[in-house]
């Protein structure tokens, strides 16, 4: 990683940014990394190659890893020209777990349910699944949106289920979690924009005359737009703020627990007199920043979800 | 840092997992779990009413056999009630004939004994004058003219006796 140990000062910011960014190889331990295949579409047409290639600094058909500058860390040419790359990094390759472990779940819980009917009370992991799928459907789509809620339903379900997926593995510090997906501001966009797509483009017309034409004092509305204007711009920051709320408070959470394991290595260069007493009071604040984090892992994939059932709520009920 | 722009590399893989996520789940997973779940709850709630249908309907076949029984008790009192009356009407309709007719029987009886004795009487008498008659011709020796004349003389003296 680029915890680089300059005359023994330990890189901080590094460490931290390094576990909280994306990387083209997954790192376990010193010495246990993963290589991930790189898929870059340059000038040349495609490349397809694994990591390790481009170890320490290595070129490879021309592509490094930029030390510096805008792209620093990315692959760029020689030129210092960045390809259209769709390689599978640590985040990309922890999001297809995610993906593969909700098809998994959630198809196998539906084979269930074709092969038994629902005669047959479910148990263990169908019995979970079914608590959640229930309460999403009920309590979330059904509470907020009213009727016609079947349509949002399975949205909701899968968002639900994406996000929350997404955070527990983001907790777990070894291989088939760690990464920091639902804290990367390009999947908690992705996320936001479907939520955009839900809210606005089934609407019914009522809700676009809210916007462009509120029901407010005319000096509001002319000559000078000024609802319509905050109602528009209103349109995009619901969106925007799931984004940032999302992308803010794993990133945090993530950052605060690194920082705290951090303190072990800091004070390891100050004596064992400090190193002893203040690795315990790191490893019980980890403890509870950890459950802490389990917690915010479900807060935020059930805050994210009942924000996007209101919205779209708000917009066929106006 | 970069952390505020999102990698194309990335968005590029999560708009298309996404989407194929959900795609699939939106198909042929929640559907069939959401489905089953309200078919659940419907056979729930359908069972509890037919339970509670069932209940209602045993209560009011105990209340309609219970009343039928009442029923029929105060039937059965009625009917023997009734059947006491008859059989009495029975018996003093009898007592009744019985008397009427001994009393026919005695009235007829009394009739016959009188006309028996009225008969007897009208013989003895008409013994006693021919007796009294033959006596009479005997003591005096003979015969009596005209015997119609003397009988109806001594009839006439037992008339006055």
């Amino acid at each position: 990683m680029r915890a680089s140990k300059e005359e023994g000062k330990v890189d901080i910011p590094g460490i931290i940014f390094g576990h909280i960014g994306d990387s083209y190889e997954w790192h376990i331990a010193e010495g246990a990394v993963i290589p991930l295949p790189c898929i870059l579409i340059g000038d040349g047409g495609v490349d397809v190659f694994m990591s390790d290639k481009l170890e320490h600094g290595q070129t490879y058909k021309g592509y490094h890893i930029a030390d510096e500058g805008d792209y620093a860390g990315k692959i760029v040419t020689a030129e210092g020209v960045r390809p259209f790359d769709i390689s599978i990094t640590k985040n990309v390759l922890e999001l297809l777990i995610v993906c593969v472990l909700l098809c998994w779940g959630v198809l196998g819980v539906a084979g269930w349910y074709r092969k038994n009917g629902y005669r047959k009370a479910p148990g263990g992991f169908v019995g979970v699944m079914e608590a959640v799928v229930n309460f999403i459907d009920k309590d979330v789509a059904k509470a907020s949106i009213g009727h016609g809620y079947e349509r949002f339903s399975p949205y909701l379900l899968t968002v639900f289920l994406f996000i929350l997926t997404s955070n527990l593995l983001g907790l777990i510090p070894v291989f088939p979690g760690g990464a920091n997906l639902t804290g990367n501001i390009a999947v908690t966009l992705t996320c936001a924009v479907t939520a955009f797509i839900a809210i606005n483009f089934f609407a019914p017309k009522e809700y676009y005359k809210s916007i462009f034409w509120p029901d407010v004092p005319m000096f509001l509305k002319a000559p000078l737009p000024i609802m319509p204007a905050i109602e528009f711009i209103g349109v995009f920051t619901k969106p925007f703020s799931l984004t940032i709320r999302l992308f803010a408070n794993i990133m945090a959470g993530h950052i605060i627990i690194l920082a705290l394991t951090c303190i072990v290595f800091v004070t390891a260069q100050m004596g064992a007199a400090i190193c002893a007493p203040m690795t315990v009071v790191s490893v019980l604040f980890c403890i509870f920043m950890n459950c802490l984090e389990l917690l915010v892992a479900f807060i935020q994939a059930y805050v994210f979800t009942i924000l996007t059932a209101n919205f779209i709520g708000l917009a066929h009920n106006e | 840092m970069n952390l505020l722009t999102p990698d194309p590399g990335l968005l590029f893989w999560m708009v298309l997992s996404f989407a194929v996520v959900f795609f699939l789940l939106a198909r042929w997973g929640f559907p069939v779990i959401v489905k089953a779940i309200n078919e659940r709850k419907e056979f729930i709630e359908m069972s509890l009413l037919s339970a509670k249908h069932a209940n209602e309907k045993l209560a009011s076949i105990q209340a309609e056999s219970e009343k039928l029984l009442s029923d029929a008790k105060t039937q059965q009192k009625a009917i023997i009630a009734e059947a006491l009356q008859e059989k009495q009407k029975i018996v003093q309709a009898a007592q009744e004939e019985a008397q009427t007719s001994a009393n026919q029987m005695i009235d007829e009886a009394k009739l016959s004994i009188q006309a028996e004795k009225e008969r007897a009487l009208q013989e003895v008498r008409s013994e006693v004058a021919s007796l009294a008659l033959d006596i009479a011709e005997k003591v005096i020796g003979e015969r009596m003219k005209d015997a119609a004349l003397q009988k109806q003389t001594i009839e006439k003296m037992i008339d006055e006796l």
